[in-house]
């Protein structure tokens, strides 16, 4: 079932043929179609209860999809189980910080690490000794500027640092296809310029997607855009091509494209 | 892999004598206690805590770390000990050539497979229905242990004798202390294993299951597999308890699979602590306190327990361990000296509440039991009438005034002990600062 | 089969029974999240202040007003126990429904004594509320009341077996189906129940609308443990009032998990499945070893596994519902009629 070796050259990272999703009655995803192409760099954006959220959770395996295929580097993961999809080189982050509330920024990334590295279910090696597994650790601490916030509970860390350890956590495993959700909201102006910076550096050559509310950050850090409204894509294409189109105009009732935020950071 | 040198990551780490203090003065503890309280009751009761500490240990490896609540963990360690007994008896039999000492191995080796078999199903689920299903194996293992007397050994148990085969260098293990020192060693190499697996990466990853179990999915582990190993390797250590236990009293019997049993295991670990590695140690002392010797002082003692325990989730979740390490932290910031009156003034007025209702709870005893001897009894010393409303009215004031007094000097404590940790934080970002 | 009407009977009113408990406690699920181990307590508390009451004020008047008193100590626990402890989270709200069990065992074992009390039913109900005549060559009729003693034994050249139905358990069941119908009009029907059904799924939501959210949950509680009060009434007077009656604690938990946890069809369905699970295999005295050898087989006390396959399916009955429970969680994790978990 392996694609032939020119396919595959070609494959996108994330491939979403006529995806759905209902609940019960309820139709949240109708017949998306989406191809990411491997180190692009896309921003989904759309009004709330679009199913943006959704959508990365059809992706990442949280939930099942009722209708169509989801493929990562050409390989179907629709129907898998989470580790299985993470295993494979996607990671996601959570919009509502999802973190290892009792243990310390340094284990809550080193828990994070720990599989990448091939350590698995291993109860006979003590973590210390684990030389490479640490040395990431403190790779990761210095890139998210929380090395002085080490040993602090994840619980007990202010809000902009727990996005910074949400983001830690999801591109700690090295995947290759990293999924944000939000990642900046709730900042303040200057915290998301600062946060921005640092999402492009530890996802320097890597597929991005992200889920994004700021159009300031979208059109500073995207390659394309894709509008989701009513759980349907009506547009996909670069930053400037969408901001021009009457639909997505129509859908955002042209207030959000025009002003301050057209002119990028 | 990267290009960095592993160099550029230099961590000072000097040889933790704190550790290494700490293990000894366990060892050593261990070894001298017998010598320090030498009658056969003090012997009995040190064996039976080394007992309890591994098998607590190892329901806390579920609770504490795995956050995985058990009704049910007395199944692994009382199969454990049952597979020890018929293993002892055919030693004794001479269908088998195993040495004493290793018989509670084959008890963790029972343990490991029943949790291995039981552990699949009761895995699968978690938080409250991994609660229900395991307290519905351990119906399901009682039960059957009084249909199958071939093997449960019926109404009067299994019975044993642990002096068999060749004394080695002159240990029978006939003599308690002989035991004793076969459960000490026991104690301290399964704790020592116990306290390394939290230090493996398994250990840390069922920690993060504890905390947030959806999360760990998206870094890669699977977390039912993560639960059933470590299930797996709780119900080992079980076993190894139950194999111990057979050993020391020679006698197995069906409450050792028990609800009864399996509720001990629960509420001491949680009484101890469950939130630090050395609650369940603490809470192993209790239970085999509380059984052996509060069982005799009173027969309420049940009913103390109770609501103890239930005060505890209420006012100190994590434990007496819990507690013991908030205080330390106090006293490393100097502070506890403030804190002491409050402290003593708390247990004043819980002593008069204890009064109070001990009062009550005894004469309604007495006028259950002990009904042919007549209303009158004393308590603590002082003469009560249970038929008298003068007696109860009394012991009720005592309670109620008890009971004001307690909660007048806990708001007062309370009041204390924030002003005591506003101070710590202070103090704690000043030396962060520096 | 007259006999094997009546133990139908006796298999449904059981059912019926289980019903009663595993209702209160899927709605204190559904609502708070948490599943109240201290239940089957209530359930016991339930006989025994009626038995107390019945003495002062008649077994009627009892039978109303111990549920209430049951539900006021639960609402009670409520306030000042369980919530203070939700912030904790489940694993807590859990520790200490189950160190109330064990409190509330104590006490009535401490006030009333560990040997059964004499809680006998009143004139009313005592008797059978009808009776089962078969005759020798199968012929069935029913007769209310008991029937009398010329129509039973040698009635001319046929023999006539007469079964009996107790009329405390048609009293059960009766008070049983009558919950039932209430407790479904008044979820359905009235405006209390709309905002209970509401603060199910979102309590915010419904708080946020300026109900009290908190006195909802108290309320609900409350009557959790009141219709586990009623059923312990009605247990009690029928069966008999001791401490061991809070050991059917494990089997309503078994019945909440094989119908599906927070389902209330769920729990019906489960009640019902597990009480005749429990009463139906008590006729009957074949065991494993028994079908094998009907099939040919020549199993006896030397072959392998011979304590497992002699076990009568009657000596069996108590576990079947956890080996049920096994089965369900191997083959149908989420219950007969559960929600799959997202």
């Amino acid at each position: 079932m392996t694609p032939a070796p020119a396919a595959r050259a070609a494959a996108p990272a994330v491939e979403l043929v006529e995806v759905g999703k209902r609940f019960g009655r309820t139709e949240i995803i109708r017949g998306v179609n989406l191809a990411v192409q491997p180190g692009e760099r896309v921003a989904i954006i759309g009004p709330n209860g679009a199913g943006k959220s959704t959508l990365f959770n059809l992706i990442s395996g949280r939930f099942g999809v009722s209708a169509g295929q989801i493929r990562l580097n050409g390989e179907r993961i629709d129907g898998r189980k989470p580790f299985e999809i993470n295993r494979r080189g996607l990671a996601r982050s959570f919009q509502v910080s999802n973190l290892f509330t009792r243990l310390s920024v340094f284990e809550n990334l080193r828990c994070a690490v720990l599989w990448s590295m091939g350590h698995r279910y291993a109860f006979w090696k003590f973590l210390a000794d684990l030389r490479d597994v640490n040395d990431r650790v403190e790779e990761l601490l210095v890139m998210l500027g929380l090395q002085r916030r080490r040993d602090v509970p994840a619980t007990n860390l202010t809000y902009a640092e727990q996005r910074a350890l949400e983001i830690g956590l999801t591109i700690a495993g090295g995947a290759g296809v990293i999924l944000l959700d939000e990642p900046t909201a709730g900042m303040s102006r200057s915290e998301t310029g600062r946060f921005v910076q640092l999402i492009r550096d530890v996802t320097a050559g890597r597929t991005l997607l992200t889920v994004e509310h700021d159009m300031g950050v979208v059109f500073g850090l995207a390659d394309r855009i894709a509008v989701l409204v009513y759980g349907e894509i009506i547009a996909f294409d670069t930053p400037e091509a969408v901001r021009a189109d009457p639909r997505v105009q129509e859908a955002y009732l042209g207030a959000v494209l025009a002003g301050p935020a057209a002119t990028g950071d | 892999m990267p290009s960095r040198q592993s160099a550029a990551h230099y961590h000072f780490q000097p040889w933790n004598v704190g550790r290494w203090l700490l293990w000894s003065a366990f060892a050593l503890l261990m070894l001298v206690a017998p010598l320090l309280w030498t009658s056969s009751l003090a012997h009995t009761m040190l064996s039976q805590m080394g007992i309890a500490i591994i098998v607590c240990l190892a329901y806390n490896m579920l609770l504490g770390q795995g956050g995985m609540l058990s009704f049910g963990h007395a199944v692994y360690s009382g199969l454990g000990s049952y597979l020890a007994v018929h293993t002892l008896n055919a030693v004794a039999d001479g269908r088998l050539w195993l040495p004493v000492s290793l018989v509670p191995l084959v008890g963790g080796l029972a343990g490991l497979f029943f949790a291995a078999l039981l552990g699949w199903v009761t895995t699968k689920k978690a938080g409250t229905t991994f609660a229900m299903i395991t307290l519905g194996i351990g119906e399901l293992v009682w039960s059957m242990s009084l249909m199958i007397p071939e093997f449960f050994g019926g109404e009067g148990g299994i019975t044993t004798n642990r002096v068999v085969g060749q004394p080695w260098l002159g240990i029978s293990f006939g003599p308690q202390i002989q035991v004793y020192y076969l459960i000490a060693i026991y104690c301290f190499v399964c704790t020592a294993a116990m306290y390394a697996f939290t230090r493996t990466p398994l250990g840390r990853i069922l920690n993060a299951v504890r905390d947030n179990p959806e999360r760990v999915e998206f870094v890669g582990y699977d977390t039912q597999r993560v639960r059933y190993l470590a299930f797996m390797i709780s119900g080992f250590f079980a076993g190894i308890a139950g194999g111990l236990a057979t050993l020391n009293f020679e006698i197995v019997t069906a409450e050792v699979v028990g609800a009864a049993r399996s509720g001990a295991y629960l509420l001491f670990v949680f009484l101890g602590g469950a939130t630090f590695f050395f609650g369940p140690i603490i809470g192993a002392v209790l239970m085999v306190i509380a059984l052996v010797l509060l069982s005799e002082l009173t027969k309420a003692w049940l009913l103390y327990l109770g609501l103890v325990f239930v005060f505890m989730i209420m006012y100190a979740p994590g434990g007496i361990a819990s507690l013991i390490m908030m205080n330390l932290r106090v006293a490393l910031f100097g502070r506890l000296r403030r804190l002491v009156g409050a402290y003593l003034a708390l247990a004043a007025a819980a002593l008069v509440v204890l009064i109070g209702a001990g009062a009550m709870i005894e004469m309604l005893y007495h006028l259950q039991l002990n009904q042919a001897l007549g209303p009158r009894m004393s308590f603590l010393g002082a003469p009560l009438d249970a038929h008298d409303v003068d007696s109860w009215f009394g012991a009720a004031f005592v309670m109620v005034t008890g009971l004001a007094l307690f909660e007048l000097v806990r708001r007062q404590f309370k009041r204390q002990w924030d002003e005591v940790q506003a101070e710590i934080e202070v103090e704690i970002k000043r030396r962060e600062a520096l | 089969m007259d006999q094997f009407l009546i133990n139908l009977l006796n298999g449904i009113s059981a059912g019926l029974l289980l019903f009663m408990l595993s209702s209160g406690l899927t709605l204190i699920f559904s609502m708070m999240g948490v599943l109240n181990f201290a239940h089957a307590s209530f359930y016991m508390l339930g006989a025994y202040f009626a038995y107390t009451l019945t003495a002062v004020v008649g077994f009627w008047l009892a039978l109303l007003l111990a549920p209430l008193l049951v539900g006021v100590v639960g609402a009670q626990f409520e306030r000042h126990a369980l919530r203070r402890v939700h912030k904790f989270g489940h694993v807590p709200e859990l520790l200490i429904t189950f160190g109330l069990s064990f409190v509330i065992l104590e006490l009535v074992q401490l006030i009333w004594g560990r040997s059964p009390v004499p809680f006998t039913p009143p004139p009313q109900l005592q008797g059978p509320a009808f009776t089962l005549l078969q005759s020798g060559d199968g012929d069935l009729a029913l007769v209310w009341g008991a029937a009398p003693a010329a129509m039973c034994g040698r009635v001319g050249d046929l023999l006539v077996t007469c079964t009996r139905f107790p009329m405390t358990r048609m009293f059960v069941m009766i008070v049983a189906v009558a919950m039932l119908l209430a407790l479904w009009l008044l979820l359905t029907r009235t405006r209390i129940g709309m905002v209970i059904q509401a603060a199910l799924t979102h309590a915010e939501m419904v708080e946020a609308l300026g109900h009290n959210v908190p006195r909802v949950f108290m309320l609900v509680f409350g009557a959790g443990c009141a219709l586990a009060g009623l059923a312990g009434v009605v247990n009690g007077v029928t069966f008999i009032t001791e401490p061991t009656m809070a050991n059917i604690g494990p089997i309503i938990f078994a019945v909440v998990v094989i119908g599906g946890l927070g389902s209330l069809p769920g729990a019906f369905v489960g009640s019902i499945v597990v009480g005749l699970l429990m009463t139906l295999p008590l006729t009957v005295d074949a065991s494993l070893a028994d079908l094998f050898n009907r099939l040919g087989a020549q199993i006896g006390p030397d072959s392998a596994l011979w304590p497992l396959l002699r076990i009568t399916l009657s000596q069996a009955a108590p576990v079947l519902p956890f080996l049920l429970l096994v089965l369900i969680l191997i083959f149908r994790p989420r219950g007969l009629l559960g929600t799959r978990e997202s």
